[in-house]
């Protein structure tokens, strides 16, 4: 996992690469509702996928089942092929090592600094020591531009510094597949392009990645493929030029017109 | 003048004898504390976190200690529940029969009660994301809860253990009823054989005094030496 700066202006087009993470008939209930109703999604590696939809469509829900934060009703998911027994305890934390998750809100650890924050997954999941957990979160941290933050606390760092670490933190892990919810959402307009510079970093460097998110022209310009979701199903799915195309037709097109009305960028 | 010389002399000669229940009374209260978060800590997080038959378990036990007069706890355990391990072999190392241990075991399960009520509240404040993000790396719900969860809470409650310190510390007089001989019974045979109640009540009351000011002050400084930088709560 390396960052390439600079180089190809476009992620490679996907589709050969061994399929990394399979999700088959995923059904999910909270509350009553079904949130999720017979949802299919495959990443293969180096794919980077987007989820887009409108809220309540069950975007958030689908990337926490894939990590297991919310273990299915029904489905079942494929790590690198093997399949995943929700009832076993370490068959979870497992797979939640190898497939990372960034969340909209950060959810640094409040009484850590930057690096330990980094640090206590190595030791605590990894076993590694305090020294070696300690290094590879410098260095993970220098990788999204905050070698000069290492000791200071979330509640010093700026949104946009915090959602770096949050990332950072989940490369440490060496992840097979990073799951991203909405990562931008919650960050004041002007540090919403440091977050998406290092998002399109990883994307170069080739991480499989699946991103909930409503920059749709940023996506656009990096995604292999959209998958456009509406009441718990994924209705559809496809490149991105070819379902925002004019003459598509598409549900896609039609939604990413309207936010794009809304905040005046181009879709 | 003579008076008050004799008077002065029965406190001097007195003050040893205090002073040793003193003693008493402050490793009575560590260990009543200590074990108050012994049993606080862990039920709060199953409390909280725990299977809903153990979280039963916890609350009936809370429900029961926080209902019952610290007094009436006294008479139940020291005559009753304690006498009638005693006379079970298996159980001959405990030292049952022996009165300030019965008063730790039950100043230490009352207080238990309610530091789980202040851990459980101090867990809930906390923004459950931060599971959640421990868990999505992978970390198991004992590491979460430990490396995560608990060093957070734990800080955050600092407030609350004191003011249950001081509570506490003042319950721990009520312990001359089953024959404790701490500050305040000692206290009380010395003015019951002067026949001078008035100055030794109000030399034990300073102590209580002292102790309460000079924990709840320690228990700031911890607060604010443990005090995450830069957090605003």
């Amino acid at each position: 996992m390396m960052f390439k700066k600079g180089g190809l202006d476009m992620t490679q087009p996907n589709g050969t690469g061994p399929v990394v993470l399979e999700a088959r008939g995923i059904v999910k209930e909270l509350g009553g509702n079904t949130v999720l109703n017979n949802v299919d999604l495959t990443l293969a590696k180096g794919d980077l996928k987007v989820l887009i939809g409108p809220s309540g469509s069950g975007k958030s829900t689908l990337l926490q089942c894939l990590n297991l934060l919310h273990i299915p009703e029904q489905g079942r998911l494929l790590l690198d092929g093997t399949q995943v027994n929700f009832k076993k305890k370490t068959d979870l934390y497992l797979l939640r090592q190898k497939v990372g998750m960034i969340f909209q809100e950060f959810n640094l650890f409040d009484h850590l600094s930057a690096c330990q924050n980094v640090a206590i997954a190595l030791r605590k999941v990894k076993k590694q020591s305090k020294k070696q957990a300690h290094d590879r979160a410098c260095e993970e941290l220098a990788r999204v531009g905050l070698a000069d933050k290492l000791d200071l606390y979330p509640a010093q760092l700026s949104g946009g510094q915090k959602q770096r670490v949050s990332i950072a933190r989940a490369l440490a892990m060496d992840p097979e597949v990073l799951l991203l919810d909405e990562p931008t959402s919650a960050l004041d307009p002007e540090l919403i392009s440091e977050v998406l510079v290092v998002i399109r970093d990883l994307a170069k460097a080739g991480m499989t990645m699946l991103m909930a998110t409503h920059q749709i022209s940023f996506s656009a310009g990096l995604a292999h493929e959209f998958v456009f979701m509406e009441n718990g199903q994924i209705t559809e799915q496809g490149a991105p030029d070819a379902l925002l195309a004019e003459n598509s037709g598409s549900r896609t097109r039609d939604f990413c017109a309207k936010i794009s009305e809304l905040t005046g960028a181009e879709a | 003048m003579y008076d008050m010389l004799t008077f002065i002399t029965s406190i001097t000669d007195s003050l040893p004898y205090i002073f040793s229940g003193l003693w008493i009374t402050v490793v009575l209260i560590i260990g009543a504390m200590g074990l108050g978060l012994l049993i606080g800590i862990p039920f709060s997080v199953i409390r909280v976190y725990g299977h809903p038959l153990a979280r039963g378990c916890v609350a009936l036990y809370v429900w029961f200690f926080r209902g019952v007069p610290i007094l009436v706890l006294f008479y139940l355990f020291y005559f009753g529940l304690l006498s009638w391990l005693d006379q079970v072999p298996v159980l001959d190392f405990l030292p049952l029969e022996d009165a300030f241990f019965a008063a730790i075991l039950v100043l230490g399960m009352a207080t238990g009660a309610y530091q789980t009520q202040i851990f459980k509240g101090a867990i809930l404040s906390l923004p459950q994301g931060q599971l959640k993000a421990a868990r999505s790396l992978g970390m198991s719900d004992f590491s979460a809860i430990t490396g995560i969860i608990l060093p957070q809470a734990l800080r955050f409650s600092i407030p609350a253990w004191s003011n249950e310190y001081s509570i506490v510390l003042k319950d721990s007089a009520l312990a001359y009823v089953i024959g404790v001989a701490e500050l305040m019974s000692r206290t009380r045979s010395v003015a019951a054989i002067t026949h001078k109640p008035l100055p030794f009540t109000l030399f034990a009351g300073l102590i209580f005094f002292i102790l309460t000011w000079a924990g709840v002050k320690g228990l700031k400084r911890l607060e604010q030496k443990v005090q995450i930088q830069g957090y605003i709560q």
